[in-house]
């Protein structure tokens, strides 16, 4: 499953770390972190986690499209090189 | 609903991160049926690009980790892995990088920004300098950082460079930071509140070295980056640079559309309808995002461009809903700037438009506390406020914001500083940024101005080598 915090919206509550600690930790005293694709095993924990935050920061794929499921491997265009490598030659 | 007819033409969007994801999932929220294209130069679907400074870098997600959540079906054609190049608007046509066409009915500009790049080719090219913008680029440095390089060298202290540095830290590497004004995030913050990061960076073991440029990288025999030479006269032994020069954006493609575009980004009016260059707002091309130079009603005869994430959503939103609806049902984009930062156990928010302010002053906690709220003003007004460490208390400043409340404001706060201590912001005067802003006021719109019948070349940034003065607060 994927999700995403409005990190602007999160005010370190915190209930969500509570709801799902596999899935959201603080970092320090008030830094939330993340996985943004925790496995399905945990959905009804992150669902409860979703529902309890007092500022709703937090945004649950709901989505069956094969886009929104697709689960690409990075470095698709073959070496992982740096975005810097690649515009550099544009620029020459 | 009103009495006009659904839109139901085709839609295409040019930007498949943030922006044009929930843009996309707004337009079918708000009923739209018609047919609807993406478009990104990135091979891969939208993912979201703040941990790629932080939680992939430490290994703590994998890359692959960071795909952004589709709310809802949107029903879309996906052009991924190919560059828009051109922007025929009498046509109604995109023009792709591979030589297709697009046709269009009504147009979503959201392509962002690119990271800036080192400004020696040779020494850009070099194996271990690398930028952090993408996800190939976070992969790349996550394996870098693996493997233990002797020396990390950051270049530029702003946002993503401190993230960078802090999570060297955390992966116990020795890392300099190298940063051409006087203190960390200045130009976001200014040198007041940066001087109070300065700290931080250095209790966590960071060799900061503020006022000073990298002037050249230097490679082995094998076309390996081994050395860096500084302003101050150092040289230092490096394996990885990061270059964190800000950010430039992706309008390239635009050059010769018609439309009114510089290197500053697009100009739109409230509602997010990008003016062509004779000022005359189109009806049928919105912006929204990194890449849009808007107008706020807070922020008078001045048009934003920012590069926060916050603004991508709301704007996206807000474009969006306005390409479909009746045109009295449109809304204007108020969004009021917020940011975000996760650095050395950090939680640095802020909200408004720093880079405006004259004052600063803290109004709740304290820096040697490492727990403070801190305002911002600007000819008497608030325009801004900062939280380290303080998240639930800053949400109370918007409304100072919005009313351009009296600075200092006067709120008797129980646990804050007895007696208000303004000092300086430390901005650079207007006209001397310190490399490009990540969120500022761009001057007035919508058309470019001339200066003796010339176009100033906004895309000239002042050489990230050349060490400024010392400058007074």
């Amino acid at each position: 499953m994927k999700l995403v915090v409005d990190l602007n919206k999160c005010q370190s509550y915190g209930q969500c770390v509570f709801a799902a600690p596999a899935v959201f930790r603080m970092r320090g005293e008030e830094a939330l972190e993340f996985d943004y694709t925790p496995d399905d095993s945990l959905r009804q924990q992150v669902e409860r986690a979703a529902a309890a935050c007092p500022v709703q920061a937090i945004m649950l794929g709901r989505s069956s499209e094969r886009m929104a499921l697709e689960q690409p491997s990075v470095g698709l265009t073959g070496n992982v090189r740096s975005s810097m490598k690649e515009q550099v030659t544009h620029e020459q | 609903m009103s009495s006009s007819a659904r839109f139901d033409g085709r839609i295409v969007i040019v930007g498949a991160s943030l922006a044009g994801l929930y843009a996309a999932e707004t337009l079918r929220d708000a009923g739209f049926q018609g047919q609807l294209t993406l478009i990104g130069d990135e091979p891969y679907p939208p993912y979201d690009r703040p941990p790629l400074s932080k939680a992939v870098l430490a290994g703590r997600i994998p890359a692959s980790h960071t795909f952004l959540p589709q709310v809802r079906d949107i029903d879309a054609e996906w052009l991924l892995g190919v560059p828009a190049s051109g922007l025929d608007i009498e046509q109604h046509i995109v023009l792709l990088g591979d030589g297709r066409h697009i046709p269009y009915d009504r147009l979503l500009i959201a392509t962002g920004t690119r990271a800036r790049t080192w400004p020696d080719a040779a020494q850009a090219a070099l194996d271990g300098v690398c930028a952090i913008r993408t996800l190939d680029d976070s992969a790349y440095l996550r394996e870098r950082l693996q493997t233990g390089p002797k020396h990390v060298l950051v270049i530029g202290a702003g946002f993503i460079g401190s993230e960078v540095a802090s999570i060297c830290r955390e992966l116990g590497l020795a890392v300099t930071v190298v940063e051409r004004s006087d203190a960390p995030m200045a130009g976001a913050l200014g040198a007041a509140a940066g001087l109070a990061t300065a700290r931080m960076q250095r209790n966590h073991g960071v060799d900061l070295r503020c006022n000073v440029t990298v002037m050249a990288l230097e490679g082995d025999e094998q076309g390996r980056l081994c050395r860096a030479r500084l302003s101050d006269g150092d040289t230092l032994e490096v394996d990885v640079a990061v270059v964190a020069l800000g950010a430039v954006r992706n309008v390239e493609w635009l050059a010769n559309s018609g439309l009114a575009v510089d290197a500053r980004g697009v100009v739109c009016d409230g509602a997010c309808r990008v003016f062509d260059a004779n000022g005359i707002v189109t009806d049928d091309i919105f912006v929204a995002g990194d890449v849009a130079r808007w107008p706020h009603p807070l922020y008078d005869g001045q048009l934003l461009a920012v590069e926060h994430w916050g603004n991508a959503l709301a704007q996206a939103k807000v474009a969006a809903h306005n390409m479909v609806c009746a045109p009295s049902e449109r809304l204007p984009h108020r969004h009021i700037p917020t940011f975000w930062s996760h650095q050395f156990g950090f939680n640095i928010k802020s909200i408004g438009l720093p880079t405006l302010a004259d004052e600063i002053v803290v109004t709740q906690g304290a820096v040697t506390e490492r727990r403070f709220v801190a305002v911002y003003g600007q000819k008497g007004r608030v325009v801004a406020a900062v939280a380290v460490n303080m998240p639930r208390a800053l949400e109370f400043y918007a409304s100072l914001i919005e009313n351009r409340a009296a600075f200092p404001p006067v709120l008797h706060a129980a646990y804050g500083p007895a007696v208000p201590n303004v000092i300086p912001a430390g901005f650079p005067a207007f006209g001397q940024p310190t490399h490009s802003e990540v969120a500022a006021a761009t001057g007035p719109g919508p058309s470019s101005h001339m200066t003796n019948g010339v176009v100033p070349d906004f895309s000239k940034l002042p050489d990230p080598r050349i060490p400024f003065g010392p400058a007074s607060l």
